[in-house]
């Protein structure tokens, strides 16, 4: 038995036994606390621990349980990006220059939608700087590393998202995604992501990347937890201005529901093209599972994928914009040179993807009629040695950052909802994820694929083994 | 799209845009600008009709 046997167990499972007192919030967060002392040292997911304040939701929570009331993550303990407000915390956002501002005075709407459902929040985590990222390195904070090959890239941009989730440290994390952020850490963490559907849930009070293209989700170890977390955070906003008004769309009551029924297609063609031999094996297995065929071809991918990159870049860097022209020396060298070119782009380069990204979602929105599910790898390979700068993708030499996401970012780049599943291919040392791909809006049907994975041992997302 | 000069491209808007780029750091930008510029020639090539439109988020 390990001392942290209570802790390395699905957020539903904490979130039952608390609810039923047979543990209290208390003591799942203490243990979380003495988790993160021991491991986090190794592996570098938390810049900030917030134990007072961690302590004081729990106290709140095992009250809250015997007063009766019903809390769908009481006593679950999260974390969250760093990009994230957290009341107190400096908001850094993965960068130098961002501490210099003063603390947050109010929580992100998503942290507190968490709190009232009994979440437990134990600190902000590391992130590749403003988000501009695929690696899980930063170099102000040093590199969020793999629990489950600590010499290995955790994937970025929310690392320590997925560090802390595969270490066992917290349960849940809450991560950003523009172009693969919470799927690419999914992959090589070997953990369940969602990246829901773009203007589902509210980005208010976190610090932006890309407006045009910024998700926020739930990372965890079981489909299960990635539900209750979804329907604990939807909800209108209007601090968000690209939140969408829609009904809430409960998805824990279903997600039981198996995939019968459900048209699912493989996506070939720019999808296979790129994949090393471990992220087509990743999908071939996945289909095997779900006793899909068929493959589907998405239009124009390869365009579309150049397209999110082309607003990434000269979006970005026009928020930036100031801050380049005052600070520069003062960025993560591996962002700054992406960001300084970004600013630079011609507004017609720009202007030109944002109606391609139109035409693209309306192709798509057409395939839709003729499937339900697309499945494509979330990442072309496992995790990458920390330090990789180049690597080699279907004959041809890449830099390494900016395309660990050529499978993640031309589905972001409309917007649809995706549950990163993980993929453990026999003999394998390392995780690898691939991607479920839902329409618009219909989360509930991603979800319910993976739970039918999940359940069935096709997928898992077991804690790393590291020596205590 | 025409030959792109991204060493010329980022020399000129860094004076438009009052931006220092320091020696050490001008390959990589010009690099970067290089593979926009890539992209954007995939994007650009694709004709579109007049009528497709951008769909920002605005509500007056």
């Amino acid at each position: 038995m390990s001392a942290f046997d209570i802790l390395f167990r699905p957020a539903h499972e904490i979130a039952a036994d608390v609810s039923s007192r047979r543990i209290s919030a208390r003591e799942v967060t203490e243990v979380a606390l003495d988790a993160i002392e021991a491991r986090d040292g190794r592996l570098n997911a938390f810049t900030d621990v917030t134990a007072e304040r961690a302590i004081a939701e729990a106290n709140r929570v095992d009250a809250a349980v015997i007063r009766g009331d019903a809390l769908p993550l009481a006593g679950v303990p999260y974390a969250v990006k760093n990009l994230f407000d957290v009341e107190d915390v400096v908001t850094r956002a993965g960068s130098k220059i961002n501490r210099d501002n003063a603390p947050a005075l109010r929580d992100a709407t998503l942290i507190e939608k968490m709190r009232a459902a009994g979440g437990v929040l134990l600190g902000a985590l590391n992130m590749g700087e403003y988000a501009y990222d695929f690696t899980g390195e930063n170099a102000h904070d040093g590199a969020s590393l793999n629990p489950h090959d600590p010499s290995r890239m955790s994937g970025g941009s929310s690392s320590g998202s997925g560090t802390a989730v595969a270490a066992g440290m917290v349960a849940v994390s809450l991560g950003s995604d523009t172009n693969g952020s919470i799927r690419v850490p999914s992959s090589f963490c070997g953990l369940y992501g969602l990246k829901p559907t773009y203007g589902r849930l509210s980005r208010a009070r976190t610090f932006p990347f890309v407006g045009s293209l910024d998700h926020l989700g739930p990372i965890a170890r079981a489909p299960l937890d990635l539900a209750l977390s979804f329907d604990a955070m939807q909800g209108a906003d209007d601090a968000d201005p690209a939140l969408i008004p829609r009904p809430a769309l409960p998805t824990v009551a279903g997600i039981g529901d198996g995939v019968t029924g459900l048209r699912i297609a493989v996506a070939g063609g720019y999808f296979q093209r790129q994949a090393k031999a471990e992220a087509l094996a990743a999908v071939a297995h996945v289909a095997t599972a779900l006793g899909v065929t068929r493959e589907i071809e998405l239009p124009e991918a390869h365009r579309a994928r150049a397209a999110a990159y082309l607003i990434t870049t000269a979006e970005s860097s026009a928020l930036h914009l100031g801050r380049l022209q005052s600070r520069a020396g003062d960025y993560d060298p591996d962002t700054r040179d992406r960001f300084l070119s970004g600013a630079m782009v011609p507004a017609a380069w720009y202007v030109h993807a944002q109606r391609f990204r139109s035409w693209f979602r309306d192709e798509m929105r057409r395939l839709f009629d003729k499937v339900d599910v697309i499945l494509a790898p979330s990442t072309p390979f496992h995790a990458l040695p920390s330090g990789t700068k180049q690597i080699e993708l279907d004959g041809v030499v890449l830099p390494a950052r900016a395309n660990i996401g050529i499978f993640t970012q031309p589905i972001s780049f409309i917007g649809l909802p995706v549950v990163a599943v993980p993929v453990w291919l026999p003999g394998a040392a390392l995780p690898i994820g691939v991607q479920v791909i839902a329409p618009a809006w219909r989360e509930d049907i991603a979800l319910r694929v993976a739970e039918t994975l999940h359940a069935s041992g096709a997928t898992s997302a077991p804690v790393a083994r590291l020596p205590d | 799209m025409s030959e792109f000069d991204a060493a010329a491209h980022v020399a000129h808007m860094a004076t438009v845009l009052e931006l220092t780029i320091e020696p050490e750091w001008q390959p990589t930008v010009v690099a970067n600008m290089a593979a926009t510029a890539r992209a954007a020639g995939l994007v650009l090539a694709f004709a579109l009709d007049e009528h497709v439109e951008p769909a920002p988020v605005f509500e007056p």
